[in-house]
């Protein structure tokens, strides 16, 4: 559908370009930042922020799951992995650093981990095989929460449990605005958690902090069209909640989604690699499904862990201080078949996008 | 690219027991999870990780085109666009 309508036309895109250009302004710098690897993808692959004035700049926050997952909650998977548990995780869990290890190094010294592309697939794996304990390794944000909860509402079968480490969207933008010297002056919002959460989970950043906020979809017409539209906004000094993205994304989002996730969750603070602990910014399985909690099962506690190698400057990376490039381990010892940090492991880290970009 | 992030549309093409025949385009069908949605055949949906996580609208998708036409075309359409998002 979106193919044919052309959300990708070049000539629409140098048009668009042109009104950001004119409504940009002459000389101070504006930085808008968002929070979404897909964003930085677009962005990135299609060259967009070449066609940005120098007083535009566009940069990356926490936008991606797995980057963000810290690595407490890996050695907690890495963990049940060694001890002989199946672990189901989606393929960019696999090479996360833990501490020491990421589930590829325990998979390397014969812990039995495995790839899944849905929840489900967990689910059916541990139904064909009901003598072996399995563990979803459970990340992502809002998008991919919702359908954890369905499959614990569903009452998986006994062998089977979460290790949930969802985590929210809105609470790590708050963390961006409260960094002092970040100075961001306006959000472009992500389209596919919007989807579910609605354009209201973001009525704080306007209202509270006079943040000008654009949800905005994926293809580089979407990401164009959001920068102009707070472009427009900081010329005319206001401060509004806009939705570029009406084609997916409404006012309440996905209802029945959020009332399964409550159904499920509960919001409690929570860890954030590198970025220390965010107040209600994760998810925890409420009591009454403690049977399917791996930490309540196989009784794991592990509360600190290693986030950030030696000279690997994520922590950095993922609230858009600085960018890949000015890393002193971008493609030296850090590449995207040697990675060093987080950002360079996940499809969606900011580092690995631009290194298969070739950006130097 | 298989990864978890991307949520990619599809059409609906068979309904059955809470899930779904879906058409990524190209021929490529896969059956995914409706249980977050109301959707009926022939309608988009956003995919992700084996679950639709939202209907998607056609007639939004023609309209937001045809506003960035416009708004490339004269200034006034943008208002147009904005009461609309704000009155969404
Ligand atoms: S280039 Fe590698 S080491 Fe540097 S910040 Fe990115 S992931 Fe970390």
């Amino acid at each position: 559908m979106l193919e044919h309508l052309r959300f990708r036309n070049p000539d629409l895109a140098k048009r668009v370009a042109e009104k950001i250009r004119e409504t940009a302004p002459k000389k101070d710098v504006v930085k808008i930042c968002h929070v979404c690897g897909t964003h930085e993808w677009t962005i990135t692959h299609y060259g967009l922020r070449s066609l940005l004035p120098s007083t535009v700049e566009v940069i990356a926050g926490p936008g991606c799951p797995v980057c963000v997952t810290p690595a407490s909650e890996v050695d907690e998977a890495v963990a049940l992995a060694l001890k002989g548990v199946v672990v189901a995780c989606f393929g960019d869990a696999l090479r996360v650093p833990g501490s020491e290890k990421s589930l590829l190094d325990a998979r390397a010294e014969g812990a039995d981990v495995r790839v899944v592309y849905s929840a489900m697939d967990a689910v059916h794996m541990a139904e064909k095989e009901p003598d072996k304990e399995f563990v979803f390794f459970a990340i992502g944000f809002e998008t991919t929460a919702p359908s954890t909860a369905l499959e614990v509402l569903r009452k998986p079968p006994r062998n089977l449990s979460f290790l949930v480490s969802h985590r929210l969207i809105p609470p790590a933008m708050e963390l961006l605005l409260g960094i002092g010297d970040l100075n961001i002056d306006g959000f472009i919002a992500p389209g596919h958690v919007s989807t579910v959460i609605g354009l209201k989970a973001y009525e704080v950043f306007p209202k509270a902090y006079r943040m000008p906020t654009v949800v905005a979809g994926f293809e580089p017409l979407d990401v164009l069209f959001a920068i102009y539209m707070i472009l427009k906004q900081i010329k005319e000094g206001t401060a509004r909640l806009e939705n570029e993205y009406v084609r997916a994304v409404s006012w309440e989002g996905n209802i029945k989604a959020q009332e399964i996730m409550q159904r499920a969750f509960d919001t409690v603070d929570g860890q954030w690699r590198g970025l220390g602990e965010l107040p209600s910014s994760t998810l925890k399985l409420k009591e009454e499904h403690a049977a399917f909690d791996a930490r309540e099962k196989f009784g794991i506690r592990i509360t600190s862990g290693r986030d950030i190698p030696p000279g690997c400057q994520c922590h950095l990376i993922m609230i858009g201080k600085i960018r890949p490039t000015e890393c002193p381990l971008f493609m030296k010892a850090c590449t995207p078949q040697k990675p060093v940090g987080a950002c360079m492991v996940g499809i969606e880290g900011t580092c690995r996008i631009w290194a298969k970009s070739q950006i130097k | 690219m298989k990864t978890m992030c991307l949520a990619i549309p599809a059409k609906v093409v068979k309904v059955q027991n809470g899930k779904a025949l879906v058409d990524f385009g190209e021929g490529v069908l896969r059956e995914v999870d409706i249980s977050l949605v109301d959707v009926e055949v022939g309608e988009y949906v956003l995919v992700h990780a084996g679950y639709a996580i939202q209907v998607l609208s056609r007639e939004e998708a023609e309209e937001t085109l045809r506003l960035w036409r416009e708004l490339l075309e004269a200034e006034s359409s943008l208002e147009t666009k904005q009461q609309r998002v704000q009155n969404a």
